[in-house]
């Protein structure tokens, strides 16, 4: 195993126990949990035995297993941002009825 | 009942004058709807005489102008005036507006700055920005209209209750006439003279409108 490897899956270790952590205080719920723990599990398969995306990467077409993991990351990053613009504008419209809700309350 | 709705933000010099101007033009229910100024914008507003409602938080002229709306549905106005806080806006332009809708029966009016040649509009804005940003605003809205942006409009009580602004930013502007198609109102434009102290929306502002347009719905 190269130490690459090994950084790799201690972060993921992290990371995951990151994800039980906020799924324990409640900031994450079940579908979150299983979600995110899917994914660390699997970016961690990937990063142990390399040649498991390229099992895939036959699978579904793709020439080699490296390209089908830039591919699938680039996916689930537009995803994330999709999703975080969507969260980001709504917290930005409560706010404003926060705000507005408070100035109508002045005398 | 009339309400002038007057967003501010940062127009410590500017208001006291705006609100005076509005009061001397017999408008005596004023609203000054301060968006978190940094500066001593409130304290001025109500020297000046003003109701003064203040943002916790700075959240964009779109949302100055809800808040100023909200105010109005609650407290039973039945015509409500967007009149910009910079001193950019003639106050007599107000009762040309009003007569529109008590007389001419429409539910809102909006005002223009090329029905006549009071506006001393910037060469740059006046033959690139303003053009370009008419055909936007056809694009999105497919109401064709001589101006764009200015921020004076009259609003009756249907308009009142059937426009609700949710673009908290200057995109609000292009909203406001995408309800006024979609809520069937009865629309004209008055000529309005704008006085210009500073440029206003440059090329960035106009980029962020569209931004805004497309992504926040």
């Amino acid at each position: 195993m190269y130490v690459i490897q090994i950084l790799l899956v201690i972060f993921f270790l992290f990371a995951l126990s990151r994800v039980v952590l906020r799924y324990r205080v409640g900031d994450l719920r079940v579908g979150g949990l299983v979600f995110w723990c899917l994914f660390w599990v699997i970016a961690g398969i990937v990063v142990v035995i390399p040649n498991s995306s390229a099992y895939f990467a036959e699978i579904v077409g793709v020439g080699r297993g490296a390209d089908l993991v830039v591919y699938v990351s680039l996916v689930v990053l537009f995803f994330m941002i999709f999703k975080l613009n969507v969260k980001i504008e709504k917290i930005n419209k409560d706010i404003t009825k926060i705000v507005r809700e408070e100035s109508l309350k002045e005398k | 009942m009339i309400l002038v709705v007057v967003p501010a933000y940062n127009e410590e010099k500017r208001i006291g004058r705006v609100v005076r101007g509005l009061f001397e033009h017999d408008y005596k229910n004023v609203l000054v709807v301060d968006d978190c100024s940094r500066d001593n914008t409130v304290k001025m507003a109500l020297k000046a005489g003003a109701k003064v409602l203040s943002h916790k938080i700075n959240r964009g002229q779109g949302a100055s102008l809800e808040t100023g709306n909200e105010y109005a549905r609650r407290n039973g106005y039945d015509t409500v005036v967007h009149f910009d806080g910079d001193d950019q806006m003639n106050p007599e332009d107000i009762k040309m507006a009003i007569d529109k809708i008590e007389k001419g029966g429409y539910d809102i009016v909006l005002g223009s700055r090329f029905l006549d040649d009071r506006s001393k509009i910037p060469f740059f804005k006046k033959f690139l920005i303003l053009p370009v940003s008419r055909w936007i605003n056809l694009v999105f809205t497919h109401v064709k209209l001589t101006d764009v942006h200015n921020g004076f409009r009259v609003l009756n009580k249907k308009s009142l209750d059937s426009i609700r602004i949710t673009q908290d930013q200057m995109a609000h502007n292009t909203e406001i006439v995408k309800q006024i198609k979609k809520n069937k109102l009865k629309f004209t434009e008055i000529p309005v003279e704008i006085r210009y102290h500073e440029f206003g929306q440059g090329i960035r502002g106009g980029i962020k409108i569209i931004w805004d347009l497309i992504i926040k719905v």
